[in-house]
Formats: C-alpha cells, sequence, structure tokens
C-alpha cells in the first residue's frame, strides 16, 4: 500500500498530521470511504499507545480542581439572543459533518459546532423563560444589570464590556456568603451580552466578573470589574 | 446533554469507592449522565498520562494544562454520544489532549522536541498504577525500537513533535509522497507489532 492514493492519509490522519486542506480534503473522503474509517479507528488506538513512551511529570495539583470547576461552569455561556443559526453548514461543509457523524468520536472538534448549535437554541428558550418574567438588579462598575426569575435562575446582562484578548476571559461569579462559584465564561465585545448563569441566585447573593486567562480558573484572581447584589423582593 | 444545570441533585452523584471498580467504560457512562465524580475518577485514571503526553509535545506547564483541561472537558461535553464499540474510552480522551495540544504548539510554534531520544528517567513508583504504565511503556518502545529508523523518525516528530507530513517533508528534505507511506507503513507496522495487546487496551473488543 504505497500508491500515494488517498487511503494512505489515514496513518497521517491518526497521527494529527494533516492541517489545513489537506485535513479538510481528508475528512470529505473519509466520510464515503469504509476502508479508511476502519484504518483510522485502529490506527489511532496504535497511535494513542505512543502516549505511553512519555515522562509522567507529577500533575499539578490544582489541575483537577480545575477541570472539575470548568466542567461545573462551563455550560451555560453567553447566548446570542437573536437566531443567528445559519453558521455551521456554511463553516463545516456537508462531506465534512457527515465524516463527523460516521466516524463518532474522532471529529469532535466538528461534531461540537453542531451541537453547540443546539444548545444555543436551548438556551436561547432557558434565557426568553427568564427574562420574560424576572425581577432586575442594576449592576455597578460597569453598566449591565442582573435579572433574576423566580426559579432562581439568572442572566447577567452586561452593556459594556470591552471584548477580552484572545488569551483571556470574562468569568462570572455567584457569590453566597462565603461560597464563590464559577458561574460562566464570555469574551464581551460590542453589544449587549447575555450570560446564562450556572448557579441559582438568591436574595442576598453577589454576582459578580472578572477577567481570568482564556479557559477560566475555579477562583477569581483578579479584581471585580461589575458585580451587583441581589436584594430580597 | 444537560443545558441548565443551575442547581444538581446530590443524590445521584456515585461515590468514589463505588468507582474505583468500575471499567473505564462504566466510568465514562456516568460522565455522560453529568456525574462530577466520574469525570473526577476518569481524571485519576488518565490525568497523568494526560498530562505527560501534552507537556512531551508543548514543553509548558500552563499550555499542557490548558490542553489537559480542554481535552476533559470534551470528553464531559460529548460523553453521551461516545460509542464504545469505536474504540477504548483511554483512546477517545488521548487523542482529545493529542490534538489539541498539536494545535496548541502550531500555534505557539515552539517546537521543542527531539522525539528521536526518548526519555530514560525511569517512571515514579509511587502509585499502584505506575507498575502497569511501565510494562506498556516498554512494549511500545520496543516496538518502536523495530521500527526501520526513518519510519520511526516521521512518526515520532509527528506525534510528540505535532509536526503535520508537509512540515516533515521539508525539515527531512523528502518528497511528501515518502513522508506518507513512511507513516503509513510504519504506523501499520507499528500496529501489527502491538497485535494483541494493543487491540486489548485500546481498541473496542
Amino acid at each position: 500500500m504505497n500508491d500515494g492514493s488517498p487511503h494512505e492519509l489515514s496513518a497521517a490522519y491518526a497521527l494529527d498530521a494533516l492541517d489545513g486542506d489537506e485535513l479538510e480534503a481528508y475528512e470529505a473522503h473519509l466520510a464515503g470511504c469504509e476502508r479508511c474509517r476502519g484504518d483510522v479507528v485502529s490506527f489511532r488506538a496504535t497511535a494513542s499507545a505512543l502516549a505511553y513512551d512519555v515522562d509522567l511529570p507529577p500533575l499539578p495539583e490544582t489541575l483537577e480542581h480545575r477541570i472539575i470547576s470548568a466542567a461545573r461552569a462551563e455550560r451555560p455561556n453567553v447566548v446570542p439572543l437573536r437566531q443567528r443559526l445559519a453558521i455551521p453548514a456554511a463553516t463545516l461543509g456537508a462531506a465534512a459533518a457527515v465524516a463527523a457523524i460516521a466516524i463518532g468520536i474522532w471529529a469532535i472538534r466538528l461534531s461540537n459546532s453542531l451541537d453547540h448549535q443546539k444548545q444555543i437554541r436551548k438556551d436561547q428558550k432557558a434565557l426568553i423563560d427568564i427574562l420574560s418574567d424576572c425581577s432586575k438588579t442594576p449592576t455597578q462598575g460597569s453598566s449591565g444589570a442582573v435579572c433574576v426569575a423566580p426559579t432562581e435562575k439568572a442572566v447577567l446582562i452586561a452593556d459594556s464590556l470591552p471584548a477580552a484578548s484572545t488569551d483571556k476571559t470574562y468569568e462570572a461569579w455567584v457569590i453566597t456568603g462565603k461560597r464563590v462559584q464559577p458561574a460562566g465564561l464570555f469574551r464581551g465585545g460590542a453589544g449587549r451580552k447575555y450570560v446564562l448563569l450556572a448557579e441559582p441566585v438568591r436574595a442576598g447573593t453577589k454576582v459578580a466578573v472578572t477577567l481570568e486567562r482564556r479557559a477560566g480558573v475555579s477562583a477569581p484572581t483578579t479584581a471585580i470589574l461589575l458585580q451587583a447584589e441581589v436584594k430580597p423582593s | 446533554m444537560i443545558s441548565l444545570r443551575g442547581r444538581r441533585s446530590e443524590r445521584s452523584q456515585t461515590t468514589a469507592r463505588e468507582l474505583a471498580h468500575l471499567s473505564d467504560e462504566a466510568v465514562l457512562a456516568l460522565v455522560a449522565r453529568s456525574d462530577e465524580q466520574a469525570l473526577t475518577e476518569l481524571y485519576r485514571r488518565f490525568g497523568r498520562l494526560a498530562y505527560g503526553l501534552a507537556f512531551r509535545i508543548l514543553r509548558d506547564d500552563a499550555l499542557a494544562q490548558d490542553a489537559v483541561q480542554e481535552a476533559f472537558l470534551g470528553v464531559w461535553r460529548a460523553a453521551s454520544r461516545f460509542t464504545a464499540e469505536r474504540a477504548k474510552p483511554s483512546t477517545w480522551l488521548l487523542t482529545l489532549v493529542h490534538r489539541r495540544a498539536v494545535d496548541l504548539v502550531r500555534r505557539e510554534e515552539r517546537r521543542r522536541t527531539e522525539p528521536l531520544q526518548p526519555e530514560t528517567e525511569p517512571v515514579g513508583t509511587e502509585a499502584p498504577d505506575e507498575a502497569e504504565l511501565a510494562t506498556q511503556r516498554q512494549t511500545i518502545r520496543q516496538a518502536l525500537r523495530q521500527l526501520p529508523a526513518e519510519q520511526r523518525e516521521a512518526i515520532e516528530l509527528a506525534y510528540y513533535g505535532g509536526y503535520t507530513q508537509s512540515e516533515l517533508a521539508e525539515r527531512l528534505g523528502q518528497p511528501l509522497g515518502t513522508i506518507k507511506s513512511r507513516m503509513f507503513t510504519g504506523l501499520a507496522r507499528l500496529r501489527e507489532d502491538l497485535g494483541e495487546d494493543v487491540r486489548a487496551r485500546f481498541e473496542p473488543a
């Protein structure tokens, strides 16, 4: 098997050695090539075995906590209020999307985008539910508001936070007494941003925003840019 | 997938002790139900390997942590769509770590590894799983050694160095077709040599 056909690229693909156009073209080929899908599955397994031949430095102590906190907080995120859902077909390419589904697991990158669209629809519905019946507390520090529904689900509205640079993110916090919980990441930028908060907000709860490193952190490390304390109704 | 997890029911969370006896597949099935303990267990099983791999590629603690975090979050998000017929959970996770690390290394344009000299330091001995890891490492290392040098070089530079096939062609001064077939032939041979071992460990039954 040395004929330079696309089949041969299953190895490079499994080693993540394809990039750009090559990657796109191969994923399109993969969509229609059962043999390649089989090869990719077994080559991925072989490639993963290579991971065992690395040094194992001690794990950074905070990494576990960081991952679990991010997992807890990452779901709800900024929700575009207007329907702008035409993105996936345009950016994915139908063939690549099919490949993503056919291979099931390898093309997480692609299927995430599809999943993301579904998530956005759900979040939009949740957002509208909250905004249609909530009490508003204006924020201090930067203009905006926190809207809390009777269900204690809440939305943070940020009106004028500049876009975070690519290595940073805004992170929302829900603070109840001494408990500080991460409640969502967002990028800021022009226009009004709606952030569905991952944690319930009650009377006496404070909602705050800080600017953190890109992947988010489990406890605030910088000064509060915006905050609101929800008063008993 | 769950959209709003404002309040979580504690009762549905499994305990660490229950989890320790479960297969990787079973742990992943719990992760698919947004069980945080199960995610912790998955991290306990594969975190060190994941970080080791990311660090090998990126040579940078902060970036390696980002890669590992993003891979675990990828698992967290997509676990419900994981199909056990396709791969072992460990393969999936390591694939995500690898892809993320390679994306980052390309973005950072930091290329620092000379993979033809594998590290020789012994693996630490504190955890009980270490012996198991050391055995696997021995197996893969031996299989790599049996490859013709140029196939091994192409595979190692791609996997540990994050080079694309085009970059490799340029770096090694070879036609792209040669690089492609070195990778293909080498990986096919590795697959063969690792044989039952890798099938049992990394491929679905």
